[in-house]
């Protein structure tokens, strides 16, 4: 991970402001948050805190980024998006930052992320993964992204996964 | 699913604000009682159309690291490879694509300076060469899926 400071400074910040009464709301938030009116008084009495305390230092993981939003995660097979393919994609470098932007935009992509290259292999530095409820559908989104990169985009490509080889959810010890 | 459930799915994807109550709003605008939509919550979960509901947290902005990574893997040694990887706690997702470089999975630690040590025990045990590809800016994450 050398070679991308801004990153590792970031995560050096966190882990010093991130304290253990953090990392007790957030291990006993992993799997979801309490399915009642008032979840934050609910985990508040679970954990013998405050429940300002509590609202106050989600509040303040949420602004500093370490909770992206307090959201609802679709089960995209369920809801009919059972085809996702990696599209990937050779962006001029000029313009990656501003194309990726918009490509991040579009609601049909979920993560979209500025990727080093490994030249000759992998020209690719524009990673978009895109959902639909069949091929036909990925790919006429696919080529959606081709019209917006225009002739700032010199190749692409779609990887369809084959086969889930592992899947854990990832997990942040107490 | 009806159409109540769908509303209630699109507009919990977008995030719910830090209160005491935040699940009133969300109620009297799809012109529920809030525990009409818990309930609604629940069995949604309980039938897998939502994998979750809570903070979606950002592993990086925790201290830790995340890589995804792909290998050219030999057909004929490619089950072998994949029990090999997928021994390693680290690695969290794993996917076979159709490609030149077969193998695509994603390397998490706990802190960022230990990717690159489990990356070369990958290396040494497999044989194949890892090319890692960590992400240099990041544009969105999530989905709003239409339902």
């Amino acid at each position: 991970m050398t070679g991308y400071p801004q990153a590792l400074s970031t995560a050096q910040h966190a882990s010093r402001i991130l304290d253990d009464t953090d990392r007790r709301i957030i291990v006993a938030t992993q799997a979801g948050l309490p399915l009642v009116a008032e979840p934050y008084a609910a985990l508040a009495r679970q954990l013998g805190l405050e429940t300002d305390e509590v609202l106050q230092r989600v509040a303040a993981m949420q602004e500093n980024g370490m909770i992206r939003r307090i959201a609802a995660v679709p089960n995209h097979y369920a809801l009919g998006y059972t085809v996702n393919g990696m599209s990937v994609w050779n962006v001029t470098d000029d313009h990656i930052s501003e194309l990726g932007r918009q490509v991040g935009a579009l609601d049909y992509v979920s993560h979209c992320y500025h990727r080093p290259r490994h030249l000759p292999l992998w020209p690719y530095n524009l990673f978009a993964m895109v959902h639909g409820r069949n091929s036909q559908d990925v790919e006429a989104k696919v080529t959606g992204i081709a019209t917006l990169l225009g002739d700032h985009c010199r190749g692409h490509e779609v990887l369809y996964s084959k086969r889930i080889l592992k899947k854990t959810g990832l997990r942040i010890k107490g | 699913m009806d159409s109540i459930d769908a509303s209630i799915v699109n507009r919990l994807q977008e995030g719910l604000p830090v209160c005491p109550r935040p699940f009133d709003d969300v109620a009297v605008r799809l012109g529920l009682s809030v525990n009409e939509l818990l309930s609604r919550v629940q069995r949604l979960l309980d039938d897998k159309v939502l994998t979750r509901f809570g903070p979606m947290f950002n592993a990086e902005n925790m201290g830790g690291a995340l890589s995804l990574c792909a290998m050219q893997v030999p057909a004929n040694r490619y089950e072998q490879v994949t029990a090999k990887v997928n021994a390693f706690p680290e690695v969290a997702h794993n996917y076979e694509r159709d490609h030149l470089l077969n193998m695509w999975f994603v390397i998490a630690t706990e802190h960022p300076e230990q990717a690159g040590a489990v990356i070369r025990q990958i290396e040494q045990t497999t044989g194949c060469q890892v090319y890692d590809m960590p992400k240099q800016e990041e544009f969105y994450i999530g989905l709003k899926l239409a339902v």
